[in-house]
């Protein structure tokens, strides 16, 4: 395969976004508010840490200087991540760990089942299998709005502001980049403005349901996919890189 | 993960004398049980048997839940994608064990709820393992290969026990459990060849998990006395000193093959027994983890208690929601 450095760069977004957010849902493990909810959440993080395996590697060939994924994931600076800011946001309690949750799965799945007709055969591959996926974190991300928004009086505050803090990382999900233009002329990658409207439908569904509100339009935050990220992930990398910066060149 | 058997275990149960059981109920009983038959929750049972179960596989359950936390600490922080995968499946394996094994102990007349209770207010115990704390990334492997190497030890002959539940369930854990402990050799494995400072890690995990897995096997057989009552109704199928035994056979020629030492110098093989013989355990360290003044003791409970009280308004949104929902069906 030939260098592209576009293509290369269109994976590390793809499977920053499922590694970040692998990586914040793991840290519940252990810790969440039943043992079925661990196993639910350590299950997603598993999906999303598999997904960024495939995307990285991928990169990694489209890239052409022989770095694997661990090397995209364990060995770059937050300036060289392109997740978007949404996924990186802190766990916070689980009804913002679910209005995350809820707001990214319903457009990553959108994602996905456009991706999976890609005319790059690996990227369609990589989503065929990963959409499957994400239906279910999907699923179960939406049933929780359900019961925490029509819960109790204070399973109902927690959500309002779970969805308050992560709502302004939305605008960034379908924001046309036109670096990315002629993946997209390509057929190869997803013209993301055009998910919007399922993904308003289905948001709006859910939290109706949730007996929810929308929250009110404003201002997006926005920067991830150029690497400018909240002051978050720094953090994240700093944990998740240790060992591989503190021991340089050692196999684990 | 497994459970230790505790010194204390059957204090509960001394108390309920065989003598008040119906006689012929109770004959039948055993003599099904020494025909290892399998015990089902409808059918009848001495109360000691149930009670000392209800003990053991509750005890079992939360050294499950417990033990997510030792390993769970280094999740965030595994070296690789592979090894971050295969440590947030083998923790959530772990939590999967704590679910049936709370499962089966229901069967026997106890709630989750009561268990989880009993756990939080210390009244209930868990292995004494998971109270020393994971240091270093080596920690990860010599869990898999010490700590899961000694559940294997004393699960398998467990998929045997006399009671269904808890006999089916074993069987599920330790297919998982093996697997545990082949990945944490794989991790000493390459730590033990790998650079300086990987082999150094190595070898500082085995002198720290050494002890205190062999601990996991509980008080010697002069020390437990109830382990007659236990080995005829098949709960338990052979002593802790057997089985401790068993498992420094096995594990001493692995120790050998990572060329890692293991810290006993009294270690040695023993040409007429054909076993290793090795030192003394320091017990008074076992009875003091087992009373709660285990290094990590107080980090581990604090983790699960907290866990357990900031989940209580999910628990409680959940249920509301179910009733709310429940009362709009019957009004349609």
């Amino acid at each position: 395969m030939l260098p592209d450095a576009t293509l290369a760069d269109y994976a590390l977004r793809l499977g920053d976004d499922s590694l970040v957010l692998g990586q914040r849902l793991s840290e519940w493990c252990g810790h969440a508010p039943m043992l079925e909810i661990d196993l639910a959440l350590s299950n997603i993080a598993l999906d999303l840490i598999g997904q960024a395996s495939h995307f990285l590697k991928f990169a990694g060939r489209a890239e052409g200087r022989g770095r694997d994924a661990d090397s995209f994931a364990f060995r770059r600076d937050a300036l060289d991540f392109r997740n978007c800011l949404l996924v990186e946001q802190p766990n916070g309690d689980f009804a913002q760990t679910m209005a995350r949750q809820f707001l990214f799965s319903n457009w990553q799945e959108l994602l996905f089942a456009q991706l999976q007709h890609s005319a790059n055969d690996t990227l369609a591959d990589i989503a065929r299998k990963a959409v499957k996926e994400v239906a279910y974190h999907a699923h179960f991300a939406n049933e929780w709005m359900v019961r925490l928004g029509d819960g109790t009086e204070e399973s109902r505050a927690r959500t309002i502001a779970g969805l308050e803090w992560m709502w302004r990382f939305t605008g960034e999900l379908f924001e046309r980049d036109p670096a990315l233009k002629p993946l997209v002329d390509a057929g190869v990658a997803v013209d993301v403005p055009s998910l919007r409207p399922d993904w308003e439908d289905r948001i709006s569904r859910t939290l109706a349901e949730a007996r929810l509100e929308l929250p009110k339009p404003r201002r997006w935050v926005m920067g991830g996919r150029v690497g400018h990220h909240s002051e978050h992930l720094g953090h994240l990398l700093s944990e998740m890189q240790f060992l591989q910066r503190a021991y340089p060149g050692a196999m684990w | 993960m497994y459970t230790t058997e505790l010194k204390e275990r059957n204090q509960a149960v001394q108390g309920l004398s065989l003598e008040r059981e119906d006689p012929e109920r109770l004959a039948a009983f055993e003599a099904r049980v020494a025909a290892d038959d399998f015990i089902e929750p409808k059918d009848w049972m001495p109360e000691a048997y149930r009670k000392t179960l209800i003990r053991q596989i509750s005890q079992h359950a939360h050294s499950e839940s417990v033990g997510m936390l030792p390993e769970g600490n280094w999740i965030t922080r595994a070296p690789n994608l592979r090894r971050k995968a295969i440590l947030l499946a083998k923790v959530q394996d772990e939590g999967g064990h704590g679910l049936y094994l709370y499962a089966a102990a229901e069967t026997l007349g106890i709630t989750r709820e009561e268990m989880i209770e009993a756990l939080h207010s210390g009244r209930a115990k868990y292995s004494t393992i998971f109270n020393y704390p994971t240091l270093t990334w080596a920690d990860i492997g010599a869990i898999g290969w010490l700590v899961d190497g000694a559940a294997i030890m004393n699960q398998v002959p467990l998929q045997r026990t006399s009671y269904g539940p808890y006999a089916r369930a074993m069987v599920r854990i330790c297919k998982e459990e093996s697997f545990h402990q082949r990945q944490g050799y794989e991790i000493m494995m390459t730590l033990a060849n790998g650079t300086d400072a990987q082999k150094r890690m190595a070898q500082d995990a085995l002198d720290r998990w050494w002890w205190p897995s062999l601990m996991m096997f509980g008080p010697p057989d002069e020390n437990s006395p109830n382990t007659a009552q236990s080995v005829r109704w098949r709960i338990k199928r052979e002593t802790n000193d057997e089985l401790r035994q068993k498992f420094v056979d096995v594990t001493v020629p692995q120790a050998d093959a990572l060329g890692l030492v293991v810290p006993d110098p009294k270690l040695k093989w023993n040409e007429e027994r054909g076993h290793y013989d090795f030192g003394d355990i320091d017990w008074d360290e076992f009875y003091a983890v087992v009373r709660g003044e285990g290094p990590v003791a107080k980090e581990r409970m604090t983790a699960r208690v907290k866990a357990w009280e900031d989940g209580k308004w999910v628990r409680d949104a959940a249920a509301a929601h179910a009733e709310k929902r429940g009362m709009r069906i019957a009004a349609e």
